[in-house]
């Protein structure tokens, strides 16, 4: 009876444990976003998003020119990345079998793991190397790179939750393959693959490492993708290192942007999932 | 989800077979070419990649060889390049954090799927998913004002003050070290770790608990004897593509292990990783040896990244063969 009861005890005890790793897994979240808000909230302001920054020691001042950048760059990589993940993506669950179809999907698994560090360095003996400047487009194509197989596995499994008869239907009709796969399977499957490139978006977003020595950084607005250029995860690694109080408060702020905007990115991306799960039952 | 042949599409497979290539109309065919170079794209980036990375680091492969791992001296001035220092900062930080994040994240994983009330588990997992989803450099700004005096103020002293004669423990308290960037490591890998094991955990068929708990077992018995071996070598491929996250793990690292080419026994003295190095030093390297030396440890890294992910990958596929498990974490 004594053992029964020690026995109850010790699994009661473990289920204690456990519920304090949860909370101590959680705590970090609400600390960090707590900080955040508390830090950065306050430097929010228009002028935080319409001005450049003030010269050290002024107050006031914001960061315009790290949005302008990433903005620019995010989209470009987008523009690079998204058609050739869904093409890939498309390829990978049209012709399952195929061998090029079953490398590929293991190379973007490959890829998926490579630190983004490594993927800078590749950019840069890429692109910076060879035209012997830095520019905001070498940064764009290490992002597209860090999108592709985010967003052609992402694809493909959603590809899969389409149901068949409805290829079938279209087929039957006398459709074309390619008019099937594009009119009837893409479109049903739409919303899934946006979410996926929403997510994708989200990661790149936040990504410094592979921006450190392609897009470099830069005081400057500028919209030229062929010169050096500012993005918010940039600003927020060279003001958090830098030696001014006044550059602390900009990085606290930036942050809190770029959180924000991978976070609404993320819960768009969530809220459309569900959609599409429902979609595909 | 890479098991590729579902019932459906099987069933289909005549309807593929019907279009041969006499038939295929012109539309066809030049979809499916554009397709065909969409995906062949990616392995070509994959092998220009690797070319790069190899042409790239020739120098310093050659000057070098293998002295480039069994030396730490790291002189740019003098062109002298020894990367042990970084190889070792990069695994004793990796296995430090994993040291930390495994047991929590394997309590996490289990209280979700085991004992958690079926309403809490899903908006758990989300928020500490959300963890997965905060940028590394934001990860860093948080790290160098509020963990490191943090640490430095209570947690350094206390540990100095138990283990002191270690020397793990020795040396002067700085802030930016080894164990502040492990911690902050642990943290980051922590959502992985967390999210693979409870897919592998869920993957595990109720039959097995059932069985252990009619025999007259605790929850927590079942757990240990029932749920967990079963789940033993898919509960390895996520610590090991935690450890794969943790080896490039690069901005937060940067900005908290004190980046200094040095070995050191103390956790509290400053470290280097391989891609912290990089990060560092790669906008301001000078000479064409010191490009080529931080080319030859980004080849490095990913090397050891692609050998350890692939094996995380094998392991979790043995175990969760089409569920899924781990795709959306890789």
């Amino acid at each position: 009876m004594n053992r029964r009861l020690f026995r109850r005890f010790k699994s009661n005890v473990m289920t204690g444990v456990l519920m304090a790793c949860v909370l101590a897994a959680v705590l970090p979240l609400l600390f960090i976003l707590g900080t955040l808000l508390l830090k950065g909230a306050g430097s929010l302001s228009l002028d935080f998003f319409t001005k450049m920054p003030a010269p050290a020691g002024e107050n006031g001042g914001g960061v315009a020119h790290a949005i302008v950048g990433t903005l620019l760059m995010v989209g470009t990589a987008c523009l690079i990345g998204i058609p050739i993940g869904i093409g890939a993506g498309v390829f990978a669950s049209e012709y399952p079998g195929n061998r090029l179809a079953i490398l590929s999907r293991f190379v973007a698994d490959v890829l998926n793991g490579t630190p983004s560090i490594v993927i800078g360095v590749f950019a840069w003996t890429w692109i910076v190397a060879r035209q012997k400047h830095f520019s905001g487009f070498a940064g764009s194509v290490a992002l597209a790179i860090l999108m592709v197989p985010m967003v052609m596995r992402t694809t493909e499994e959603i590809i899969k939750l389409v149901p068949h008869s409805l290829r079938e239907a279209a087929l039957a009709l006398g459709y074309q393959r390619w008019r099937t796969t594009l009119q009837i399977v893409l479109l049903t499957a739409l919303p899934g693959i946006l979410t996926g490139a929403l997510l994708a978006v989200a990661r790149i977003a936040g990504e410094t490492a592979p921006l450190l020595f392609t897009a470099l950084g830069s005081q400057y607005m500028g919209t030229n993708l062929n010169q050096p250029m500012a993005a918010l995860p940039l600003t927020v690694y060279t003001y958090a290192t830098g030696p001014y109080e006044e550059w602390h408060r900009y990085a606290w702020a930036a942050a809190l942007v770029l959180i924000l905007m991978v976070f609404i990115l993320n819960m768009g991306a969530r809220f459309a999932t569900r959609r599409m799960a429902r979609l595909g039952g | 989800m890479t098991t590729a042949v579902s019932a459906p599409r099987a069933a289909a497979a005549p309807t593929g077979g019907a279009y041969s290539l006499e038939h295929a109309s012109r539309g066809d065919r030049v979809f499916k070419a554009l397709l065909t170079l969409a995906a062949a794209s990616i392995p070509v980036l994959l092998g220009f990649l690797v070319y790069e990375l190899w042409i790239g680091s020739a120098l310093a492969r050659q000057t070098f060889g293998l002295t480039f791992v069994t030396t730490s001296e790291w002189d740019p001035v003098a062109d002298k390049f020894g990367a042990l220092p970084l190889i070792f900062g990069t695994l004793l930080s990796s296995f430090l954090a994993l040291l930390i994040a495994v047991p929590l994240s394997l309590g996490v994983a289990i209280y979700l799927t085991e004992f958690a009330p079926r309403s809490l588990r899903q908006p758990i997992a989300n928020i500490i998913g959300l963890l997965a989803a905060i940028p590394s450099v934001v990860y860093g700004l948080w790290g160098i004002f509020v963990l490191i005096p943090f640490l430095r103020a209570t947690v350094f002293p206390a540990l100095k003050g138990a283990f002191g004669f270690l020397p793990l423990f020795e040396g002067p308290i700085y802030g930016p070290s080894m164990l502040s960037a492990s911690i902050i490591l642990a943290i980051m890998v922590m959502p992985y770790i967390m999210s693979v094991s409870r897919e592998v955990l869920l993957a595990v068929p109720g039959s097995q608990r059932e069985a252990a708990l009619a025999l007259g077992a605790t929850r927590w018995e079942a757990v240990v004897t029932a749920v967990v071996p079963y789940a033993r070598t898919g509960i390895m491929g996520a610590i090991i593509l935690g450890l794969g996250r943790a080896l490039g793990e690069t901005m937060a690292v940067t900005m908290l292990i004190g980046n200094r080419h040095e070995i050191a026994a103390s956790l509290f003295a400053p470290g280097y990783t391989m891609a912290a190095a990089i990060a560092n030093e790669f906008a301001e390297a000078a000479t064409p040896m010191h490009f080529s030396a931080l080319t030859y440890v980004a080849f490095t890294l990913f090397v050891v990244t692609v050998l350890v992910n692939a094996g995380a990958r094998l392991l979790i596929w043995r175990v969760a063969r089409g569920s899924g498990a781990g795709s959306s974490a890789l």
